[in-house]
């Protein structure tokens, strides 16, 4: 009886077998494989069209209709003028109301990544309905929010704050910028949890453990050890959070943009003028489509830049702390 | 990855700690105060509070005492908390106000039956009514007028139409490219084509459904010849642009976990990369596509502006070519019109708190596939 023992029928080395499958390639040539790998192929080649495309005509059209007047001027009352209007209001809306939501969720957010990642048991019933919370929160629609931040903060908060303060008029139980601002807040908790517990968990626990041999407390390691080194991460949240938010227009339409604001907001409880809102009522309430076409292009321009420049920003830092984790471990 | 305490914890410490563990229950609160909220405007609703009713039988003012407080606040249309304020003269005077008002309903308002009907009653809301002037039974949503109808299969029927469109165009692309991509690509297309897809996601969707507006509708008119310019068709084709990073990447994600040794194992047999791909890595990684769409369809039915700013007519047609009004668009345009604490105000909240539901459970389902394809995997390792 012939038996292999185990030198004669294991290769002598092993063969590195990740770079094998890469580029294997079946020797017989099998037409529907070689037809279906096209189609996929193209599926992908068409989405990635469909959004040069979209990049494509906006750039070129905005780039062409864009400049620095455009950009610095406060409306009159008529924007649908292309001679005359601006952005300037919108821009300085957009830009308060996420600064103001930024600080809101950020804390929120950070301090509920450190329990989930440091304290939280993993397998605990509460730990489990937190992150499904968390991952709920991420799929309630937008306009949901919108009805939310009616409800709750104008309706409920808003309007007993002014009972409390004795105001005779309607302060804050109205629309304004902080109720918009929270609103987003809540909308966009999950995207810098997510992100800020990405980055705690990159860090090994070699660091943790020997900042604690060290002699530091949980949370002087915490704060003095682990935070430093997430930073990055937590950036990356704060940024995908404000790029989610600036383009966000449903939200934010009945918790306190306004359609036309002769000033820029100066106060909490001011209404504002915001650039997505801009877009919608350009491309749906032109008096004269043709006429407004090129600031139209402009304003989403504008708005994309602010957005889209952000995204990327946070897909390259967040790249970079990917690598660095693959070396890590 | 919890690490352990080094040291007694001292009080102040001890407080820090319970403060973040306050703080990170917010997420909860979040999701049950939005639900709270919404379903609170939407309450009186479903308790039949509400009478949209144009004609009512008057309550004389002399009556007051007879009638319950909760009979009074209907009639009225005012809150417990302004009837509780109110002193017994105004609560006369606005008393004789409304039996004016009755008084002054013009007589072709007063013979018409449907001016009789409360139509936020359960019945006007979901079945077809034979409306006055209309010829058969029908579904209307039309909330101004003197009768206002709010019937709500309209808007569901065209939320599912454009909803329906969208993920026919985006499911098939983005699986397709997920394949590609996972099983198919060279590690450096690959590296390049994934960042790329994402960052599709980072167009804002009033920046997709300007896009649709502007250039999409006219070049799928000038393709497909149909009549209004502004359709469902058109909505579905951008609400795709908007979920397709959404499903790719879930799905994307659900094939790259299959373990190598499958891919390995089926190349080693002389299957092709397709076969492999079609015939060994989908079918272990089905729950997680299907999760996928799943996702992607809670994403569409809650998207806003895209459909908002494309399509809004509300028809009850099925004609992927006719105009659909989906629930969120009706919410978002209709909302600063409605009078708040009205009867439209609280069906277009009692709207938000159903497609709160759909999402969450969706969601839920998603989410819960996922989990157990993951623990699957994990445990087969």
């Amino acid at each position: 009886m012939n038996t292999l023992t185990p030198s004669e029928y294991l290769p002598e080395k092993s063969a590195d077998t990740t770079r094998f499958t890469r580029n294997f390639r079946a020797e017989k040539f099998d037409f529907w494989s070689f037809f279906f790998s096209g189609l996929t192929g193209a599926a992908t080649w068409l989405i990635v069209a469909i959004l040069a495309t979209i990049l494509l005509n906006i750039g070129i059209n905005g780039w062409s209709a864009i400049s620095w007047h455009f950009v610095s001027t406060i409306p009159k009352k008529d924007f649908f003028d292309a001679n005359t209007t601006g952005v300037l209001p919108m821009i300085v809306g957009t830009s308060i109301r996420v600064i103001v939501m930024t600080i809101f969720v950020i804390p929120v957010g950070v301090i509920t990544a450190i329990y989930l990642t440091e304290y939280a048991a993993n397998t605990s019933l509460l730990t489990r309905i937190i992150r499904a919370a968390v991952n709920n929160l991420a799929g309630v629609p937008s306009i949901v929010f919108g009805l939310f931040g009616l409800g709750f903060f104008i309706n409920f908060v808003g309007k007993n704050l002014d009972k409390i303060l004795h105001n005779t008029d309607a302060v804050w139980g109205q629309p304004a910028l902080v109720w918009a601002s929270l609103t987003l807040a809540v909308m966009t908790l999950p995207v810098v949890i997510v992100a800020t517990e990405e980055s705690l968990k990159a860090i090994p626990a070699g660091l943790r453990e020997a900042s604690l041999a060290l002699g530091a407390t949980k949370l002087q390691t915490i704060l003095r050890v682990v935070l430093p080194q997430a930073l990055p991460g937590i950036l990356t949240g704060g940024i995908l959070a404000v790029s989610r938010a600036a383009g966000e227009v449903a939200p934010i339409l009945f918790t306190g943009v306004a359609y036309y604001m002769a000033s820029l907001p100066s106060h909490l409880s001011d209404q504002f003028m915001d650039l997505g809102y801009h877009v919608f009522v350009l491309s749906t309430q032109s008096p004269n489509i043709e006429q407004t076409r090129p600031i139209l292009y402009a304003t989403v321009l504008v708005l994309l830049i602010l957005t889209f420049a952000l995204n990327l920003v946070a897909v390259l830092i967040r790249s970079n702390i990917r690598k660095k984790m693959r070396s890590m471990h | 990855m919890g690490i352990h305490r080094g040291h007694k914890a001292r009080p102040a410490e001890w407080l820090a700690e319970k403060f973040i563990f306050l703080v990170s229950l917010s997420a909860i609160l979040m999701v049950l105060l939005i639900f709270l909220f919404v379903a609170r405007e939407a309450l009186p609703v479903l308790f039949g509070e509400t009478n949209t009713a144009l004609v009512q039988k008057p309550i004389p003012p002399d009556e007051v005492d007879k009638h319950s407080a909760a009979e009074l606040e209907a009639y009225l249309e005012i809150t417990p908390d302004q009837l509780a304020r109110m002193s017994k003269e105004t609560l006369r005077s606005l008393m004789d106000v409304k039996v004016e008002a009755q008084n002054d309903i013009p007589e072709e308002f007063r013979n018409d039956p449907d001016a009789r009907i409360n139509t936020t009653e359960w019945q006007y809301l979901l079945k077809a009514h034979q409306w006055s002037g209309y010829d058969k039974p029908e579904h209307i949503w039309q909330p101004v007028g003197q009768v206002k109808k709010f019937n709500i299969i309209p808007l569901f029927v065209g939320t599912l139409k454009v909803t329906l469109i969208g993920l026919f165009f985006a499911v098939p692309l983005a699986v397709g490219a997920a394949i590609y991509v996972s099983q198919l690509a060279r590690p450096r297309t690959r590296e390049i084509l994934k960042p790329v897809i994402e960052m599709l996601s980072g167009i804002p969707s009033v920046v997709v459904g300007f896009f649709a507006l502007l250039v999409m509708a006219t070049v799928l008119q000038s393709i497909f010849h149909y009549q209004t310019r502004l359709n469902a068709f058109v909505a579905g084709i951008a609400l795709g642009f908007a979920v397709i990073p959404v499903i790719f990447s879930i799905a994307e994600d659900a094939l790259t976990s299959v373990p190598r040794a499958y891919t390995q194992g089926a190349l080693a047999l002389g299957a092709s990369r397709w076969q492999t791909a079609w015939q060994i890595v989908l079918p272990a990684a089905l729950p997680g596509v299907f999760a996928a769409a799943v996702l992607g369809f809670g994403r569409a039915i809650g998207e806003t502006m895209i459909v908002l700013m494309v399509c809004s007519a509300s028809v009850m047609s099925w004609s992927i070519f006719d105009s659909a009004r989906s629930i969120t668009t009706t919410i978002a345009a209709e909302m600063a019109e409605a009078v708040s604490g009205g009867p439209h105000y609280r069906i277009l909240f009692l709207l938000g708190a159903l497609l709160f539901a759909a999402t969450f459970l969706s969601n839920m389902a998603g989410d819960f596939v996922i989990h157990r394809f993951k623990q699957k995997l994990e445990g087969k390792k």
